[in-house]
């Protein structure tokens, strides 16, 4: 064990830090912003209110199990948008008075007539559910490699969505309420506390937690048997299947898995925004994702995270909030929230030109774009030696360019 | 041959794996046709022939990347013709690639952990909880896979990416993978390749020590036709997809048809 009193074991360390940070932005917006002066109050309030802070943490539930998709085991998916949307919908079935004929209270945080069962039991159905839909939709989809696979989940990002558009009329049978969707959802119940659209403090206690959740499962599958076949899934199919790893269950094993997470941050987006939209589930959900996914550092959880928060905040609050300073300043009149796809791609761009492996990458993905493999290097080398041995000492740069330092 | 063609139990006669009459067709193209071939315990068979005889597919039927289009495929008792490839290796059929096929961004040890998938049992829930099952079996994992890097010698790489090792110790690491599998026949494609006449001497007897230490049955395709006759019990020649002569080394070094598969009938009398 640890002899210096400074020295943390090393499975705590990701515990403990995430505990600090997560306890000191409590902290701040529940004792330290509060008592500020009134300019800084307002500063607070337009450049990091919290409702945007707990809206990035959904975002960061959801990214995270589309790195388990994506990250781990090199899956493109386009329509992870479907998990979210289902798991919203969970929560609007079991969490409302929508289905007003039945009367079921499981500690619900309403009473009356519908449906009203505890937050914390509609998460783990809400997982589960998407968990099973996840094996549904990727059974057939998973079949197909590489683009193919890309474009039918992209099919499945937009059939679901529309389903729940237009299923006020399934054979007579109103399940989703159309377009108009089910408002309200119930507030969390903690007992006899109820949690309602404006408790913002304790719904980002609990938005943090279900983040940190879904981290510890992810991190503790990356380090198992699941794991491992996973990463190699994504590194050769084929390797891996003649070493023994069936690949359609360990594929369905990372939907599922992602698929989960999908679901927490759906009931999650369901209890922030107070109610279920069919029209919130677009296409352009799937794609933030997999931007926040790219761009933080695909397959490790900080980057991720880190993505998710920057895109989900400059998308909520960065961008109009600079759009309105602009527009003020110069007395101009730019709609800046529209062009958030224009500032999406730029930042792709930017980032596919000067770093592709994001901005806090797996050490792995580094590795595969910043330095070449060795045995790359040595035919290289063996290819110029033959074709100009005079050459060779100007190679000795290059040579020890390969990490190991030394010469074949 | 002796072996009684409709016996399903290879244990009775001591092989390891038996062919009967593979056929593989491509389109209109024979690949392999009527080959039948039998692995015999604890021996190293080798499958050699020109570019194109059909090894590389006589192989891909073996571990079940190909169907054959007609013939079965027997391991230890069980009918493995349809089985889908991770079964095969599963079962202990396990195999190196032509061209190397690590999984470069995993350590060495990780890629030989991969190969342990199905011996190893831990589900999601216990991998998460961290069970003591799932502690006890990653250690157990942890160690085997350190004595088989040590067993190929590369112990002192087990930290290091696949793809940073230097080739020849990339092919070892590929043979500590296959035996991860823990199997019974371990099939080897072009395993000199790019090895010095050195390396490939010491292969020998590597190969010879898989033999007898791991109680394996190895069957080889080989370019390297001094590497063949040194490390082989058995030699099957392969030619434009046919059988075309089996036996000892010696054998194989006389036999005419060979001779003329290899140099033409023109080179009749020089020998190989």
């Amino acid at each position: 064990m640890a002899s210096k009193s400074v020295s943390v074991p090393h499975r705590l360390r990701w515990p403990l830090g995430y505990t600090a940070v997560a306890v000191l932005v409590f902290l701040a917006y529940y004792y330290v912003i509060p008592n500020l002066g009134p300019d800084a109050q307002t500063f607070f309030r337009n450049w990091l209110p919290l409702t945007s802070v707990n809206e990035a943490l959904v975002w960061v539930i959801c990214a995270l199990g589309l790195n388990i998709v994506v990250g781990y085991a090199g899956l493109l998916d386009l329509g992870f948008v479907a998990f979210w949307a289902i798991g919203g919908y969970v929560a609007g079935w079991l969490m409302s008075g929508k289905f007003y004929d039945v009367n079921f209270n499981f500690l619900g945080g309403a009473s009356g007539p519908g449906i009203h069962i505890s937050f914390w039991l509609v998460l783990i159905v809400g997982g589960a559910f998407c968990a099973l839909w996840g094996v549904i939709i990727g059974a057939p989809t998973l079949r197909l490699k590489s683009d193919y696979l890309a474009l039918v989940t992209l099919g499945f990002g937009e059939i679901i969505p529309q389903v729940f558009l237009n299923g006020d009329n399934i054979g007579g049978f109103n399940l989703t309420n159309g377009a108009q969707g089910i408002t309200p959802v119930d507030p969390i119940a903690i007992g006899s506390t109820k949690l309602g659209p404006f408790d913002l403090v304790w719904k980002y206690l609990i938005f943090v937690g279900i983040a940190a959740l879904v981290v510890f499962i992810t991190l503790r599958l990356r380090e198992g048997r699941l794991g491992r076949a996973w990463l190699a899934i994504r590194e050769d199919e084929l390797a891996a299947s003649m070493m023994g790893v069936p690949l359609m269950r360990t594929k369905l094993a990372a939907y599922a898995v992602g698929a989960v997470a999908g679901g927490l941050g759906g009931v999650a987006f369901a209890t922030h925004v107070n109610g279920v939209l069919p029209d919130r589930f677009n296409f352009s959900i799937s794609i933030t994702l997999l931007a926040m996914v790219v761009l933080g550092g695909m397959g490790n959880v900080w980057g991720v995270i880190l993505g998710a928060l920057v895109l989900a905040w400059i998308n909520s609050t960065g961008l109009p909030q600079f759009g309105t300073s602009f527009n003020d300043q110069f007395g101009t009149n730019v709609n800046f929230p529209s062009y958030n796809f224009l500032l999406f791609g730029g930042i792709l761009v930017l980032m596919m030109l000067f770093r592709r492996e994001g901005i806090l990458p797996e050490s792995r993905t580094r590795l595969i774009l910043k330095e070449p493999s060795r045995t790359d290097m040595e035919s290289l080398h063996a290819d110029m030696e033959e074709a100009a041995p005079e050459l060779d000492e100007d190679l000795e740069p290059v040579i020890a360019a390969d990490g190991t330092g030394e010469k074949a | 041959m002796t072996t009684p063609q409709t016996a399903p139990q290879n244990t009775e006669t001591g092989l390891k794996l038996r062919a009967d009459h593979i056929t593989v067709q491509f389109g209109g193209l024979v690949a392999v046709n009527d080959v039948s071939f039998t692995i015999p315990e604890q021996s190293v068979v080798s499958l050699i022939g020109p570019n194109g005889a059909g090894k590389t597919t006589f192989f891909n039927v073996l571990t079940g990347l190909y169907r054959a289009t007609s013939g079965r495929v027997v391991l230890g008792d069980r009918d493995i013709t349809t089985l889908v490839p991770h079964k095969i290796a599963a079962l202990g059929m396990a195999r190196t690639f032509q061209n190397i096929r690590l999984f470069g961004l995993m350590t060495a040890e990780e890629n030989v952990k991969v190969a342990m998938h199905s011996k190893l049992r831990a589900g999601p829930f216990h991998t998460i909880v961290r069970t003591p099952r799932q502690r006890r079996e990653e250690r157990e994992a942890h160690e085997t896979a350190r004595e088989l890097l040590e067993f190929v010698g590369i112990g002192k790489f087990a930290g290091e990416y696949a793809r940073n090792i230097s080739y020849g110790d990339q092919r070892r690491l590929e043979i500590a993978r296959a035996l991860a599998l823990d199997p019974s026949v371990l099939l080897l494609d072009e395993p000199t390749a790019g090895m010095n006449p050195q390396e490939s001497a010491t292969f020998t007897s590597f190969v010879h020590r898989l033999r007898d230490e791991k109680d394996l049955s190895v069957l080889l395709i080989e370019h390297d036709m001094s590497v063949v006759m040194q490390v082989s019990d058995r030699i099957t020649v392969l030619d434009r997809g046919e059988k075309i002569a089996e036996g000892g080394p010696d054998d194989i070094r006389n036999d005419q048809r060979v001779i003329e598969a290899y140099l033409g009938k023109s080179g009749r009398d020089k020998k190989i």
